[in-house]
């Protein structure tokens, strides 16, 4: 299985008569790191949510290699896609290893125990997130940060090659914001991620789409779009921008309001 | 392509640091104490036997377990000694005995095993077909077809008709709590148990103003949930009913497991939902439909049994079903024989016992889960 791409075409998604998604096209080509950002309430989530088949378009389509998502059966697509997505799972005492062992369902037939292979899988995911010490926890108990490190691996576990993930670096502390971008980073699928952080979405995605009111207010390499001018029109704050010395990637500094009236 | 593979960097120093937390945590209790599955079914195994066998020996009549155990020997075919044990010993036995307490079993094992798979479904540990109204609304199918006549479908038509009333009960509760995507406890139950509270009126208004008065006092008797009367001839649907719910659930117990992830999560790892649940519900409506036709509406047997099973073996359904199913038939044969026994001759019903034990428990799970949604920062 090599990598996937993904194309959205003219994609748009209502709530009543409300727009969540209004017209969006963008596309992430094979082995590809793509950044979503932008304000909250922006259409992130929405969007993601339309890659990953939950929420159904009202106009345009998703399309991955080429294919209409949702005219795949959904394990079809399971076993190509997956997801991180922000919503709690209950309160049923699974332990963390069991959490992660779910991503291997849509590659079993009903009846299938667990192979030796699949618990192979289960710990290699549970290590690129280091997680393997959080193996025999109570799901339940982790802290924020360790749940979403679990909710990754499981994804990783589903051997996607493509990947959707909705702010995977909430909760987390900021070496393990790194090390799960690291992560994403070198994994030889294909990733769309939605993130709060500019500068993390600056050093670790090749492109960023930056959202505004369900639209797409501008595309490009972050050095491209991550602009003085752009985050003014969309997030309504003076920022500077540097290119920072080590990383080579755009660094951003926003400045208080009183720094923007001097 | 393997996505984890090669995707593993060596343990920073900070990394082994943290590991080294994480063992010092499970020191601490973190890391769930469980029982091996096995010894588990095993525990349970021998459990129901010795119960069943105490559900034969108790009554009127004291039967030894010796004799219990050779009059159902014999009546199976096993050759052995000459019966040592009168004849009325041998009917009270296996014509009086034998078919309630089976249908005790039967019914325990079916209440868990629903009341498992309900809490996955709507993703709520508090959800049980009675509390849910769904053993009512199977309550109020079942005593229209007594009070009406309407019998379309023969002998089976208590059971359809509880099927039917069960499975409008179970959608209409769950449209009702459900809003924008998401039940809350509160809602959920409250919504059950105003469902519930109409319903059982209406079951009752039919029953009181009802012609036929003395039949209808036994049926009265029945809506509180009782084991009494039953004849071999009506267990096989019972029986039935189990067995296919057994077997269609442990085949989908992965899916199960999935819906613990949420239902979002769940899609994106293979499961049609909606599909998924709308199909689900007609089985446990069809399940809890035949047991309470037979058996009356049962407390709380579906909320107790799969939380103490999930103690002892974890979440996954592939080990909670079958667990909860052994416990449920356990359960609910141990609670009939102190049903019958505690104020013998006079029979208390055994769903006010179960009431009885439910209550609290409801009440400390409620408890529990308000604790864990403050330590989680979860309002």
């Amino acid at each position: 299985m090599s990598a996937t791409e993904l194309h959205v075409e003219d994609v748009t998604l209502t709530a009543g008569a409300h727009h969540l998604v209004r017209d969006v096209s963008l596309n992430v080509r094979p082995g590809e790191v793509v950044g979503l950002v932008g304000p909250n309430g922006s259409g992130k989530s929405s969007l993601l949510r339309a890659v990953y088949r939950v929420l159904r378009p009202d106009a345009g389509c998703v399309r991955v290699d080429g294919t209409d998502a949702w005219s795949l059966p959904v394990r079809r697509l399971a076993r190509t896609l997956a997801a991180v997505v922000q919503d709690a799972g209950a309160d049923f005492d699974l332990t963390v290893r069991e959490v992660v062992a779910m991503g291997r369902t849509p590659h079993k037939r009903l009846l299938d125990g667990d192979s030796a292979e699949d618990n192979r899988l289960v710990e290699s995911a549970l290590e690129a997130v280091d997680s393997v010490g959080l193996a025999d926890r109570t799901f339940d108990r982790l802290s924020g940060g360790e749940r979403q490190r679990v909710l990754i691996a499981r994804a990783l576990a589903q051997q996607p090659s493509l990947l959707a993930l909705d702010e995977p670096t909430n909760h987390l502390d900021v070496r393990h914001q790194l090390e799960v971008l690291g992560v994403l980073r070198r994994l030889p699928a294909t990733v769309l991620v939605a993130l709060h952080d500019l500068n993390l979405a600056a050093y670790y995605c090749d492109r960023l789409y930056v959202l505004r009111d369900g639209e797409v207010a501008a595309s490009g390499t972050p050095a491209d779009v991550l602009t003085p001018r752009l985050l003014d029109e969309v997030y309504g704050v003076a920022a500077e921008v540097a290119v920072h010395p080590r990383t080579g990637a755009p660094q951003v500094t926003f400045l208080p309001e009183k720094a923007r009236l001097a | 392509m393997t996505a984890p593979a090669g995707t593993s960097a060596p343990p920073s120093g900070a990394a082994r640091g943290s590991g080294h937390g994480n063992r010092k945590a499970d020191r601490d209790g973190n890391r769930p104490r469980r029982w091996s599955f096995t010894v588990t079914l095993a525990v349970l195994g021998v459990l129901l036997l010795a119960s069943l066998t105490a559900g034969l020996a108790t009554g009127s009549v004291h039967v030894p377990p010796g004799q219990v155990w050779g009059i159902v020997a014999h009546a199976l075919g096993a050759g052995g000694p000459d019966p040592a044990w009168s004849q009325a010993r041998e009917t009270i036995v296996l014509d009086v005995r034998a078919p309630r307490v089976l249908l005790g079993a039967v019914t325990g094992a079916g209440l868990a095993l629903v009341g498992t798979a309900m809490q996955a479904l709507v993703r709520n540990p508090l959800a049980e077909p009675y509390l849910l109204g769904v053993s009512s609304g199977a309550s109020l199918g079942a005593v229209s077809v007594f009070v009406f006549g309407v019998s379309v479908f023969g002998p089976v038509s208590l059971s359809a008709a509880a099927f039917a009333g069960a499975l409008l009960t179970l959608l209409l509760v769950y449209t009702t709590a459900r809003t924008g995507g998401r039940i809350t406890s509160v809602r959920l139950v409250l919504s059950g148990v105003a469902v519930a509270a109409v319903l059982s009126a209406v079951t009752n208004l039919l029953l009181l103003t009802t012609e036929q008065g003395n039949e209808a006092r036994a049926v009265l008797a029945w809506t509180l949930g009782g084991l009494g009367g039953v004849q071999w001839d009506s267990l096989w649907l019972p029986g039935a009913a189990l067995l296919l719910g057994i077997v269609v659930l442990l085949i989908q117990a992965r899916p199960l497991n999935l819906l613990l992830a949420g239902e979002e999560a769940a899609t994106t790892m293979g499961l049609d939902v909606a599909r998924f649940r709308s199909r689900m519900f007609v089985l446990l409506s069809l399940v809890t439909g035949v047991l309470v036709a037979a058996a009356g509406p049962i407390a709380f047997v579906g909320l107790m049994l799969p939380h103490i099973v999930r103690l002892f073996v974890g979440g996954d359904h592939r080990r909670v079903l079958p667990a909860a199913a052994l416990g449920g038939a356990v359960f609910l044969v141990c609670t009939d024989i102190a049903a019958r026994s505690l104020t013998a001759p006079m029979e208390i019903p055994v769903g006010v016992l179960t009431a009885l034990c439910g209550g609290p428990f409801f009440l400390w799970l409620m408890r529990r889960e308000a604790r864990r949604n403050t330590d989680r920062g979860v309002a």
